[in-house]
């Protein structure tokens, strides 16, 4: 199953009884209700974020600012008190970055070549190697919290942002070898052949052979390693400490620890700051991050 | 020798992922599988007790509620996300212009994290600000809906949010299966004089069945893993009423000390995903081998 099936310009079906003109209003009036259900949501967020407090409080949570304001904005990024800092959301928000970046380098990486060793040079027992990893990407990750506490610990990576990294490179190799095992496996065998004919070792048909042709499967894992770093909850907020917790473990502090009066504003402006960066991937690489869910999903 | 060094460079390379992966996920399943049968409260300790942690789990009143709220959950959770995901994609299979518009914006919330989805829903279902007085600024003065902060309804704000964030998806999963399947015999159908309602419930639907059973699994696992959306939205409150197995193996263990029970909590979630997803990747990997 692949996205090119999803490309609208090929032929959907079913005109055929549609041709009412009713019944053709009625699947985009459906469609159009459906979109701003999803919507809705978003709008609300954006909206609020940029209200004060006194507006909120009038109680229209559709209506737009009547007043824009990006006080509530400043306040998140930088002022907003998280336990008992009042930097805001911005150091988090580094953390995150420090965190997302070499984990999701080196996971690609060793997926990458996994997914080369797996379908290139098959040896007895690869199917069991890939059978491990695969399940390993659907236990419930509240099996490893306990041991990986004491495992960090051991290692002297407890609470800080290596030891998250770690974590998430760990547990991200399953989905990555499995990106590109089954990418690689559609790559004829011949051309890795002519490759070793030609005299080209291990390391040279990988890079010059199969790599060239792996950008589209890179990006894929890419953009799913990086969405689901960033967005990861679990790991940060059992794995690091105070000033190494990415930006959704503090975001969650924000919102549900404040003392005083809730500033819904402030958590709507922070929400929008945590949510940028994989909406920002979304928007201008849709396509991939489809990919990955779908393959994701199923084999490929 | 330098054939040697070539053969063994492929295991070489596979090897960091072979130790981390036995270590950090078989090795640890283990780990906590023999917790689960050791009085451990605040570190590990091997006192073994048998089954009992086992059997004040199931005694627990507040793993009842885990267990009744996931079943609610879950259960909502993957009809209702299978039934809209089902509906958008097969209206958006109709030539529908602007298609790529509309399945992005039904997908953008994957796109973003649990707890942005918590705070999000947080703030539109607060009885104080949210939905409840928008409606009753509109006039209907007596509206009510604050599930939020009723016991017995706060569950199914969990279901709302959560239904909102993977019904995209879903959407993506049958409509790309739509798109597979073979022309010819919707043709065929349609010569044979079939409507188009007869046509989806007797050829299109039952094509879809791998699909059905893909969305399943997908649904099922995210159900069980639950945790973020429940923590940002509810806090597993009012209360513990919104306790799911996954808040309650983490508090048990990290805030109320009870390893050993945290970790029977925890082999039962394992076994309960292992149940689901064991069978579909067998399959999945015998028909890949099938039809190599």
């Amino acid at each position: 199953m692949s996205v090119a099936a999803l490309d609208p310009a090929r032929e959907g079906r079913g005109d055929f009884d549609w041709s009412a003109r009713f019944s053709r209003f009625a699947v985009y009036a459906v469609l159009v209700f459906a979109a701003l259900v999803f919507l809705v949501p978003l709008m609300s967020m954006v909206f609020t974020s940029l209200k004060d407090m006194d507006e909120i409080r009038g109680g229209n949570l559709l209506a737009p600012p009547a007043e824009v304001t990006f006080s509530a904005w400043v306040k998140a990024w930088s002022e907003a008190c998280i336990s008992v800092q009042c930097d805001g959301l911005a150091p988090y928000f580094i953390n995150s970055l420090l965190i997302v970046v070499p984990a999701v380098i080196i996971s690609v990486g060793l997926g990458a070549l996994n997914g080369y060793v797996l379908t290139m040079w098959r040896f007895p027992g690869a199917d069991w190697v890939f059978a491990g990893l695969l399940f390993g990407c659907f236990i419930p990750f509240q099996i490893v919290l306990i041991p990986m506490a004491r495992m960090l610990g051991i290692m002297g990576l407890a609470g800080s942002i290596p030891g998250v990294v770690f974590v998430h490179i760990v547990y991200g190799i399953g989905f990555t070898t499995l990106f590109f095992r089954n990418y690689y496996a559609s790559v004829p065998k011949e051309l890795v052949k002519a490759a070793s004919v030609d005299g080209a070792g291990f390391w040279g048909t990988w890079w010059h052979i199969l790599m060239p042709i792996s950008w589209p499967i890179v990006t894929v894992a890419v953009i799913w390693q990086f969405t689901g770093v960033w967005n990861d909850f679990l790991f940060g907020v059992s794995f690091s400490s105070g000033g190494s917790q990415p930006v959704t473990v503090a975001l969650n502090n924000l919102v549900n620890t404040s003392t005083g009066v809730k500033e819904y504003n402030v958590d709507m402006a922070g929400a929008m700051i945590s949510a940028f960066p994989t909406l920002f991937v979304y928007v201008v690489a849709g396509r991939f991050f489809l990919r990955g869910l779908m393959s994701g999903a199923v084999k490929g | 020798m330098q054939r040697l060094l070539a053969r063994l460079m492929p295991v070489a390379v596979l090897s960091p992922t072979i130790v981390l992966t036995t270590i950090f996920i078989y090795g640890f399943i283990a780990f906590s599988v023999i917790l689960s049968f050791t009085g451990s409260r605040m570190f590990p300790r091997f006192n073994f007790v048998g089954l009992d942690q086992y059997t004040r789990l199931f005694a627990n009143p507040r793993w009842d509620v885990a267990v009744e709220n996931m079943l609610i959950f879950g259960f909502l959770y993957i009809a209702l996300s299978t039934l809209i995901g089902l509906t958008l994609a097969i209206l958006l299979d109709q030539k529908i212009r602007n298609e790529g518009v509309l399945r992005t914006i039904y997908l953008y919330p994957m796109a973003i994290s649990f707890i942005v989805t918590g705070v999000i829903w947080q703030w539109i279902l607060n009885p104080g600000l949210g939905i409840q007085t928008f409606v009753r600024n509109l006039g209907f003065e007596t509206f009510t809906f604050d599930w939020l902060v009723q016991n017995d309804y706060a569950i199914y704000c969990v279901v709302i949010a959560g239904v909102w964030q993977v019904s995209g998806y879903i959407m993506a999963l049958f409509l790309a299966g739509l798109r597979g399947i073979n022309m010819d015999i919707v043709n065929a159908a349609k010569i044979d004089g079939a409507g188009t309602w007869q046509t989806y419930r007797y050829v299109i639907l039952p094509e879809l069945r791998p699909m059905f059973l893909t969305a399943f699994v997908v649904q099922a696992h995210l159900a069980i893993k639950s945790y973020d959306l429940v923590v940002a939205l509810t806090k597993g409150g009012p209360g513990f009423a919104t306790e799911l197995p996954s808040t309650f193996m983490y508090s048990t263990t990290f805030t109320r000390n009870e390893m050993g029970l945290g970790a029977a909590s925890a082999v039962i979630m394992l076994c309960t995903i292992a149940a689901i997803v064991v069978p579909y990747l067998y399959s999945e990997i015998r028909n890949e081998r099938r039809s190599a």
